[in-house]
């Protein structure tokens, strides 16, 4: 296992990058603790595939450095780093046996024929194949594929980390939380560096203990679930996570208090101070989970008209337009919710505020 | 060690490279002579360049003609074979069916004969149906061993193409159509390039049944070769210069489909 | 991959039935009319039966052609498959060097037969002829009219000028459909380039191998063209393969009888050797359509 550091790692296509649009992966730096369990989210096309390439080794960076444990191995291909990845499609030897396909890496590096034997059979455990081993696995389903190529990368004992580049795309979506569970259930007895690509922002949170979010080739923030969802430093990482995302709603300044369109919305002292010392585009973000109904001209409400209340089963998701901005809201599921004007409170505790599209951390109240 | 293989690959593709040039340059170098020179002594290069021969041909009417009439049969051909190719292809490759294994095989059975004792019964088949000397004629004839070779080659590579793929497509709401257009065929495109290039060639190769079924309207660049043995002898600048002609629409149709075989799978989320 | 059963896919069939069928069925129930009549004119048939049939199968000269053929089409696979193979591996992958090589590897093939068999002719004669003068100023002595070997040797390198770059052509596309992440996958798991070729490549190119086999098999074993034009069949009857053997006992003559009862006996040949191939070469790996097996437990 292998402790991950990037160096100002950045990766252009092309030879001269003028600006930052010119990279596929801007540059940055990062650690990745030996052990952790990481999620690499994102839509496609932002670099994360690029970035997941650069740290198996299969592409080399065009700037920077990435070092394992301490050692720099930027120029090292995949082989020597040890590094084992699974792609999105099954990739697995079709004529050989789950047997031969799981021995395959340790043959080629000349280890002994028992201790082979003991290794795959170690692995075919942890997976639960012991029974499929005879087989051929051209003949097995998606799932068990995708474990083989897992297994190829687990039964080398040194292996620095396991990459993950949309593992699940192609397995039945009730194999896929069988899988996740599996792989879960490795990473806690095999304590492996785990790095995990999608774009699928359930498989992440579920997976991973730290999310990393990538957008436009550029990463945006790397935290747990919780730091994700509740203190997103980005526009974009509240609006990728959570389902539906966050609002999102322009607002700008007035004498004592926000204006979210024409409507003057009160804040806390401490918040408004924050908000009067900082320039750019001021964007107020409250995740739907969060949003309620208000009383008549309550502080911090603002008036809206509700166009639609569907219930979802353990929760009722209300839609409302205030002056063409569209708010989200979860509520409870027997709360009475007609078409008509109503008032939601958007300005709360858990609110954050964005300028430029960057999180403005709050001052803290009363002074240092 | 890398080194190594570069050498060995280079070494084997510009030998074989060589191989197939030399004669090629040699009816070339034929094509830019007279016979006279050419029946007379060696040499390597033509003595006097001449282009009589091209103008023979590009003076003659019958000979153009055939040009243009064998293109216009031949894309025909082509197309109409890997269109109705792909579907079949792909049940084939896809499903099982009743009589799945023996039809495929069937269709391979065309290609099992010499057509020589067939041309008159084709003869007879397509004048009674009033399809003599048309394009359609012939395009059609020829599906007789292109359809087969088409669908041979197309299942193979459709099921190099997992079925997870097709199912994911149609989960994420793709309508059949659009999966096999958007998401299928690119998967595919070498076959596809590959099959095109071959239904081309065997259908633009073809003389005898294209010579049995066309008399005048679309007599093909084949058939008017075999007039140029005469009493005088093989007319052997006139026939060099037919052939480095006739290799100049293929050569096109391969350069233009060049990017569905070379680097041909582009796998990743749509 | 486990294929679900579904009748309706014969629709997807149905344009490509009729399209072949159009073609085979009539004409072939013609011949095999003609093969049972002896036709003294177009409009006198007498029923023979099984007459022509008979005359061809006791004909001494059958075996000779026959087996010249056959050992023709074994020569013809053994070096255009491992020849087309090494081809398509050596070609690059993308740029424009593969456009180059994908164009003059085209060439070749394009060329109408007899014009192929017509260079060939003035190729290899020793007076004028590019190949025969060179060999022939270099001391060896090289006359393909006068030498049953010469004759061998130029028809099966002309047949391998001809048709290796269609067994190429197939390979290479067949590469070119495997995703990258197998090389890549073979890369981690510290493969040797044999073991590449010999676990990812070879088997992901059995579909194209097969069908490559099976053309090359059919199209020598009736190969007319090429041969006669070059050599007549000769010196003798040296190159006189079983599609030329045809043409001179039957077609030439215009007989259609006996024309049409060899032609089903060459059918029948092709077919029974087709089958044994490619029922051999399924087991080996995998056939078309693709059949796998087993059922997931």
């Amino acid at each position: 296992m292998a402790r991950i550091e990037f160096q100002n790692l950045g990766h252009a296509y092309r030879p001269n990058p003028a600006t930052l649009d010119d990279y596929a992966l801007q540059p940055m730096s990062m650690v990745w603790e030996d052990g952790g369990a990481y999620a690499l989210l994102g839509p496609s096309g932002c670099g994360k595939s690029t970035l997941l390439n650069i740290v198996s080794g299969l592409l080399t960076p065009s700037e920077g450095k990435v070092l394992f444990d301490g050692r720099d191995v930027t120029v090292q291909g995949a082989r020597e780093r040890n590094i084992a990845q699974v792609f999105q499609f099954p990739v697995i030897y079709d004529t050989m046996t789950v047997f031969d396909n799981l021995a395959f890496p340790l043959r080629n590096r000349g280890l002994p024929a028992a201790e082979v034997r003991t290794r795959v059979h170690e692995v075919a455990d942890i997976l639960d194949m012991a029974r499929e081993l005879p087989r051929k696995a051209s003949n097995l389903s998606a799932d068990a594929k995708q474990k083989i190529s897992l297994g190829r990368g687990l039964v080398r004992k040194d292996v620095a980390a396991i990459l993950f580049d949309e593992p699940l795309t192609v397995i039945d979506p009730h194999m896929k939380w069988m899988l996740r569970r599996q792989l879960k259930k490795i990473h806690q007895q095999l304590k492996l560096t785990l790095i995990y690509v999608t774009h699928d922002q359930v498989e992440a949170l579920t997976f991973a203990d730290e999310v990393v979010v990538m957008t436009n080739g550029r990463v945006v923030q790397k935290g747990g679930p919780e730091a994700l969802f509740l203190r997103p430093d980005h526009a974009f990482v509240g609006y990728f996570i959570g389902s539906p995302g966050m609002n999102l709603c322009p607002v700008s300044l007035d004498e004592g208090a926000i204006k979210l369109g024409s409507q003057r919305v009160a804040v806390d002292a401490n918040t408004l101070a924050t908000l009067k010392s900082t320039n750019g585009d001021l964007k107020l973000g409250i995740r739907p989970e969060f949003v309620r109904l208000a009383n008549d001209g309550e502080a911090g409400a603002v008036k809206a008209q509700v166009t639609r209340a569907q219930q979802l089963g353990n929760y009722q998701l209300v839609t409302a337009n205030c002056e063409g901005h569209v708010f989200n809201a979860k509520m409870e599921p027997n709360l009475r919710v007609v078409d008509g004007p109503v008032w939601l409170r958007v300005a709360a505790p858990e609110t954050v505020y964005f300028s430029n599209d960057e999180r403005i951390a709050m001052r803290a109240a009363g002074g240092a | 060690m890398r080194d190594n293989r570069r050498w060995i690959r280079a070494l084997v593709l510009l030998g074989y490279i060589a191989f197939a040039l030399i004669p090629l340059y040699w009816m070339l170098s034929i094509s830019l002579r007279t016979n006279e020179e050419t029946m007379s002594a060696f040499s390597i290069w033509p003595h006097q360049v001449t282009f009589d021969n091209f103008k023979v041909i590009f003076t003659d009417p019958s000979w153009y003609w055939g040009y243009i009439n064998s293109i216009v049969y031949v894309l025909m051909n082509t197309v109409m074979s890997v269109l109705v190719a792909l579907p079949a292809a792909y049940a084939f490759s896809r499903y099982r069916f009743l009589g799945d294994k023996h039809m495929f095989f069937w269709l391979l059975t065309n290609r099992m004969t010499p057509p020589a004792v067939f041309l008159l019964p084709f003869f007879q088949l397509y004048s009674s149906v009033g399809l003599m000397d048309t394009y359609v004629a012939v395009a059609l004839a020829h599906m007789l061993f292109n359809v087969p070779l088409a669908v041979w080659i197309l299942e193979g590579f459709m099921s190099g193409v997992s079925r997870e793929i097709d199912e994911t497509a149609y989960i994420d709401g793709y309508s059949f159509p659009a999966f096999f257009i958007k998401i299928f065929l690119p998967l595919i495109k070498a076959g596809v390039g590959v099959t095109a290039f071959f239904c081309f060639m065997f259908s633009w190769v073809e003389l005898l049944l294209a010579r049995t079924l066309t008399t005048v309207n679309a007599k093909p660049i084949a058939a008017v070769m075999t007039r140029t043995v005469s009493a005088a002898g093989m007319d052997w600048g006139v026939l060099s210069a037919a052939g480095v002609l006739t290799i100049i629409p293929g050569a096109l149709v391969i350069y233009f489909v060049r990017n569905y075989i070379a680097k041909g799978f582009a796998m990743g989320r749509v | 991959m486990n294929k679900p059963l579904n009748q309706k896919a014969w629709l997807l069939v149905v344009p490509v039935f009729i399209c072949v069928a159009f073609s085979a069925i009539l004409p072939l129930m013609t011949v095999v009319n003609y093969s049972v009549q002896d036709i003294i004119s177009p409009t006198q048939h007498v029923f023979v039966g099984t007459e022509w049939f008979r005359n061809i199968m006791t004909d001494p000269d059958l075996r000779g052609a026959l087996g010249r053929q056959i050992i023709f089409s074994a020569c013809v696979l053994l070096f255009e498959i491992p020849l087309g193979v090494a081809l398509a591996l050596a070609m690059p992958a993308s740029g424009w060097r593969a456009s180059a090589a994908l164009v003059v590897l085209a060439m070749p093939l394009l060329i109408p037969w007899n014009v192929v068999g017509t260079i060939w002719q003035i190729f290899g004669r020793p007076d004028i002829g590019l190949l025969g003068y060179v060999l022939n100023r270099i001391g060896v002595d090289y006359n393909y009219t006068a030498s049953p070997t010469d004759a061998w040797v130029t028809v099966l390198v002309m047949d391998i000028w001809h048709w290796t770059p269609l067994v190429a052509l197939l390979c290479y596309a067949g590469l070119r459909a495997i995703p990258d992440a197998f090389y890549q996958a073979a890369e981690i798991d510290g493969a040797s380039r044999f073991a590449v070729f010999r676990y990812i490549q070879l088997p992901k190119m059995r579909g194209v191998l097969m069908i490559a086999v099976l053309l090359r098999f059919m199209d020598s074993f009736m190969i007319y063209t090429e041969p006669f034009v070059l050599t007549g069949g000769g010196p003798g009857d040296s190159t006189t393969f079983l599609s030329q053997y045809l043409t001179q006992k039957a077609v030439g003559q215009f007989d259609l009888g006996p024309a049409a009862a060899f032609s089903l006996i060459y059918f029948l040949i092709i077919l029974l050797l087709c089958f044994i191939l490619y029922n051999w070469m399924e087991r080996v790996g995998k056939g078309g359509p693709a059949t796998t097996g087993d059922d997931n437990a």
